[in-house]
């Protein structure tokens, strides 16, 4: 073996995506990476286009590039202009960014719009081995894909415009296991929220998780993405699968992918982004599939999760004082008491965001939803994650199933994920929701989430109260 | 950038963890098109009631801390959304300092970005500096990145660490891009190599 070889017998997908990228090593610990995709909506990107014009620069590769609005939009009306007039502005603004830079763009109403995340991997766009960022720091969902994706910030999001780089120091390498198989009525929205439960919000923080194990490799794109998704929410950079045959059954023949001939040498490429055995991660985590129940949140933070038939933790059982505080107010804020989260009212369900707004999640919630009745008093949204998600979701007549039932069918957008167009919670709402953040306020200032998979948030919904999906199989 | 050398002033305690950057600023501040004007959302929901009144309790709403130029606070400072308005609202306040255990990762890059200094201590000491706090104006704290070191008002000097790199480009407000774009032909040669090798990258295209 050359000394090339032998160093490579031992790396991780990680250090193989990363070595492949980097253009120079610089003074620091840091090394220039190069960037292949740049995703971009309209509300982390007016100040990075308005830096690159007041400097007279361009935008180094617009064929790298993608654009839409996502965010802020309305997901009722389209046909009228937008009401909000900040929002209308902002997205306005991106519209004229694009035009002036030469940027692909997917407008509001071309039937490919969606939140970012969902239509990456949907037009094949975002592939395995590339880096991906966006400002936004979702952009872990593409690490599905086994593709290093992570969020940036407007500074960040100009650089890469500017320069088609990053200045990045490399992370660390952890590697969460989970062997054996989920149980019924369980998804990979249990699986992420159990291993932030385990981890913890700063669990991950410097590091790139490399998802493994029977579990994971079992789980269907869309389930891979909704995992990936959650990897910041345990402050991980990114997080990765392996590309694998499921990878690429779910590429081929998607709009950018490469095509005949190509797509065979992409694949032949792909198969080598595994880690190496004998790979050494700096860190290790093995789960059990089995110990996995439907998880829902009970506080204002991702790791304050339990399986739905657990108990609310007492804060008075506590001996760290800061952190007997934290979880007090949190129950203050959600109005919770220690014991049974189980029968907890619910007012609102939401069904939507990039963690869960693909197909494979609607099917999960029309499932529950199919001669079902949403209960009485409670407001109950499907936002499906994309245009094309919605016309599959139609033409397997799920939207009908989900209308009878009451629920509302809603255009594609990041709505009341972040509570930035109209689609927000009430001061004191309690809402189930498929989203991936809990915190105070993320969804309408004073409302309260619970985080849960699609079939949680969609039997909360018939039921009125935080239930156990299980028990609508 | 706006360089960042040393820094005296107040020191504002908040002693909580996993301060989100939905706490730092809401998301329906982020419909902005500028980088400026956002102080006043700072802490929107720990700083106002219902009606838009200050909270007495917050400590931002109190003297002197209503001047603060550092704040600390507990782990995982600015966790969550990779949102640049976080340090843009905090340093439109006037906060250039923020002391804490540990900060999440797209935070901490965004903060060097915009001229806002993020110092990373154990948890014993920020503690021991909110508990200084409590001398009011005269709790002063000085912190000198020329030389890795946090003054306590008592004197005592605590250091800290941070990348070589970083703190180069901090001290002299440099302009990040254009130290990239003199690389501009290795990039370019990255490019050309790369389409060589593997040519089946494809482009965006919408194209269909």
């Amino acid at each position: 073996m050359s000394p090339a070889d032998v160093r490579r017998a031992g790396q991780t997908l990680f250090d193989k995506i990363w070595s492949a990228h980097v253009v120079e090593t610089l003074a620091s610990d840091a090394a220039l990476l190069y960037i292949d995709r740049h995703l971009v909506h309209e509300v982390t990107s007016p100040q990075a286009f308005d830096g690159l014009r007041v400097n007279g620069r361009r935008v180094r590769r617009p064929d790298a590039t993608l654009a839409v609005p996502d965010h802020n939009v309305p997901t009722a009306n389209r046909d009228q202009a937008i009401t909000d007039p900040e929002s209308r502005l902002q997205v306005a603004t991106l519209v004229q960014n694009v035009a002036d830079f030469g940027v692909p763009f997917i407008p509001l109403n071309d039937v490919r719009q969606g939140i970012v995340h969902v239509i990456g991997p949907e037009q094949g766009a975002s592939l395995p081995g590339m880096t991906i960022v966006c400002g936004d720091s979702h952009t872990s969902t593409h690490g599905a894909l086994g593709a290093l994706a992570f969020g940036i910030g407007t500074s960040e999001v100009e650089h890469v415009l500017a320069t088609q780089t990053l200045i990045q120091s490399k992370a660390r390498s952890m590697r969460v296991r989970v062997e054996g198989q989920l149980g019924a009525g369980v998804t990979a929205k249990d699986m992420a929220l159990y291993i932030i439960g385990r981890i913890g919000t700063g669990g991950g923080t410097g590091y790139v998780i490399e998802y493994a194990g029977e579990a994971v490799r079992s789980l269907s794109m869309a389930g891979r993405m909704t995992l990936c998704n959650m990897s910041i929410e345990s402050g991980a950079r990114a997080g990765l699968v392996a590309p694998d045959d499921t990878t690429f059954d779910y590429i081929r023949g998607r709009p950018m992918a490469p095509k005949g001939d190509d797509f065979d040498a992409a694949v032949a490429y792909w198969r080598t982004l595994v880690s190496d055995d004998g790979a050494v991660f700096d860190h290790e985590v093995v789960l059990d599939a089995a110990d996995i129940a439907p998880m829902i949140t009970w506080g204002t933070s991702p790791e304050a999760v339990i399986p739905v038939t657990g108990l609310i933790p007492d804060p008075a059982e506590l001996t760290d004082p800061a952190i007997r505080a934290n979880q007090a107010r949190m129950l203050d804020y959600m109005d919770l008491a220690p014991g049974p989260i189980l029968g907890a009212a619910v007012d609102v369900v939401f069904i939507g965001s990039c963690t869960n707004a693909r197909i494979e999640d609607i099917r999960a919630a029309a499932a529950i939803a199919k001669d079902r009745r949403v209960a009485d008093g409670v407001r109950a949204l499907v936002v499906p994650g994309s245009g094309l998600v919605k016309l599959q979701a139609e033409a397997e007549g799920l939207d009908r199933i989900l209308t009878d039932a009451g629920f509302e069918w809603r255009e594609p957008g990041c709505s009341m994920c972040l509570g930035m167009n109209e689609d927000k919670l009430t001061p004191g709402q309690r809402c189930v929701s498929t989203s991936n953040r809990n915190f105070e306020g993320r969804q309408g200032p004073g409302g309260r989430t619970h985080l849960a998979s699609p079939a949680m948030a969609a039997a909360a919904a018939v039921a009125g109260r935080i239930v156990d999906c299980r028990e609508f199989g | 950038m706006q360089p960042f050398t040393t820094l005296t002033g107040v020191a504002a305690p908040l002693p909580v963890a996993n301060v989100d950057t939905d706490k730092i600023i809401p998301a329906r501040f982020l419909k902005t098109l500028t980088r400026t004007g956002l102080g006043r959302a700072l802490f929107d929901g720990l700083r106002y009631d219902e009606t838009g009144a200050e909270r007495p309790e917050f400590v931002l709403n109190r003297d002197p801390f209503r001047k603060a130029e550092i704040l600390i606070a507990l782990d995982n400072f600015g966790c969550g959304s990779s949102r640049e308005h976080a340090p843009w609202a905090l340093a439109d306040f006037g906060i250039r300092c923020v002391i804490a255990p540990s900060f999440a990762d797209i935070f901490y890059n965004n903060c060097f970005k915009n001229g806002l200094l993020p110092v990373t201590l154990p948890r014993e000491v920020c503690e021991q500096l909110m508990q200084d706090t409590e001398l009011g104006s005269n709790a002063r704290v000085t912190v000198d990145l020329k030389r890795q070191v946090v003054v306590r008002a008592n004197g005592e000097e605590i250091p800290f660490q941070v990348d070589e790199g970083r703190r180069k480009a901090l001290l002299n407000g440099l302009d990040e891009i254009a130290e990239t774009l003199t690389r501009d032909t290795g990039i370019t040669r990255f490019e050309t190599g790369r389409a060589a090798r593997e040519p089946w990258r494809p482009a965006i295209s919408l194209e269909s």
